[in-house]
């Protein structure tokens, strides 16, 4: 049994409008070759959930440089100028929120919880027409789980199985992305015949498609 | 004065202690590793997956998938190690960061902080610190006292809060600010900065009491 994709159900799976969740960290452990299929395939009206814009011309800014970004749900969009143009021009929603928030978000939705209390965002405008919650005197905000339909990240080693080993600080969303969506293809730099069970980072169940460097895609 | 980040980092760094977590923010912040002696282990997290953070690498270190969280290349310590961004979180959010030292757009003498957009100009986002400053047990701010001669220390925040009455101290290359709560306490002054000239620049009322030189 091997989970190894080739492009073409990669693009298969790529609708409008579908919302699909990013790993990466200005674009560190961002699956580039993913981007550029996206771009690729033109697919339009798209919801990204990423820590981030990326930078115009790498990880997730190139989808919005090419206009196919309908809305962005992230932390931070200092770097990629573009991004901040197109929303101050009503052509790109951001939805901006608390980069721990988002993380948990996701990983609530990956392990089956409606969302999470956090205390982050009290008295800011993160709490506005979200719902207060005192738990022991203390107030927190009631921060509703988020999926995707697609899942896209990227690892350092597979087996053939999917298990997934990182690299560094490429880590970052990418093992929480990989639980939280309908469908999660990973792109990865190695594939070994067997991982060490200790050190597997994300497990094989939750990888339904592999890609990897420098085989032949087409 | 001739390099007011170097005054304020150095500063800074005299507030950390052996063994402590510290979580540097992006900018100014990053400075404050310049100043800690040697001899002390201090552990620097970054929000984007790791504990650990060592010097610039040189060219030939360089390695693309280790970077800080404002996507420089950085080196990892002895002991170092990474985790992925829920667990980072964790860290940050559940109290374990001692110190976390962040800029400033605007800090209050009730402890608030803004730092993280300019409705209509500036909207970076606000990244991992809102988290930061929530979970942090000390939040010390490292920033220019003004703003081109425009007071960011403030009676009141008037842009966009990133959090609440959680910040703890405040260092710029004037002064040593505590926030307590009666308000702000001017505790050490630049030698070259009268206590006149810091109030002058600070919109926020100042409790002055024995105010001690910094040590620059």
């Amino acid at each position: 049994m091997d989970k190894f994709i080739d492009k073409s159900t990669f693009l298969a799976a790529l609708h409008d409008g579908q919302s699909i969740m990013v790993g990466g960290f200005m674009a560190v452990g961002t699956p580039e070759m993913f981007i550029d299929w996206i771009v690729e395939s033109n697919v339009k009206d798209l919801t990204i959930i990423c820590n981030d814009a990326g930078f115009e011309h790498r990880g997730v800014g190139k989808l919005i440089a090419n206009n196919q970004v309908k809305k962005l749900i992230a932390s931070h969009i200092g770097l990629n100028p573009d991004a901040g143009k197109k929303m101050s021009q009503g052509a790109l929603t951001i939805e901006l929120v608390p980069q721990g928030t988002l993380a948990e978000q996701i990983r609530a939705h990956g392990a089956g919880l409606g969302g999470i209390l956090t205390p982050t965002g009290i008295k800011t405008i993160v709490e506005e027409n979200k719902q207060k919650i005192i738990v022991n005197d203390q107030a927190y905000l009631l921060e509703v789980a988020l999926g995707a339909d697609l899942a896209l990240i990227e690892a350092r080693t597979s087996d053939a199985y999917g298990n997934l080993v990182y690299d560094k600080t490429a880590r970052n969303f990418n093992p929480i992305m990989a639980t939280a969506a309908k469908h999660v293809f990973a792109y990865v730099h190695h594939v070994v015949k067997q991982l060490d069970p200790e050190i597997v980072v994300t497990p094989h169940i939750f990888i339904d498609g592999i890609v990897q460097k420098e085989a032949n895609h087409d | 004065m001739i390099n007011p980040k170097a005054i304020i980092a150095a500063r800074v760094a005299k507030e950390l202690s052996d063994g402590d977590l510290v979580n540097l923010g992006i900018g100014l912040p990053t400075l404050v590793a310049n100043y800690i002696p040697e001899t002390m282990n201090v552990f620097l997290q970054s929000e984007n997956g790791l504990i650990g953070l060592g010097p610039t690498p040189t060219d030939a270190q360089i390695d693309k998938n280790l970077t800080n969280a404002g996507a420089q290349y950085v080196t990892l310590k002895d002991g170092g190690m990474f985790f992925d961004s829920a667990t980072s979180f964790g860290i940050i959010r559940g109290g374990h960061v001692d110190v976390t030292v962040l800029g400033a757009l605007e800090v209050d003498q009730e402890g608030s902080l803004a730092s993280w957009i300019i409705p209509g100009k500036l909207v970076p986002g606000m990244g991992g610190a809102m988290d930061l400053v929530v979970g942090a047990k000390k939040v010390i701010v490292a920033t220019t006292h003004t703003n081109k001669g425009k007071p960011k220390i403030k009676k009141r925040c008037e842009l966009p809060l990133t959090a609440y009455q959680e910040v703890d101290m405040i260092v710029t290359e004037m002064a040593v600010i505590e926030v307590r709560s009666d308000g702000l306490h001017l505790m050490e002054r630049h030698p070259d900065v009268s206590i006149e000239t810091i109030i002058e620049q600070t919109d926020a009322a100042l409790i002055i009491g024995d105010v001690k030189i910094m040590e620059v």
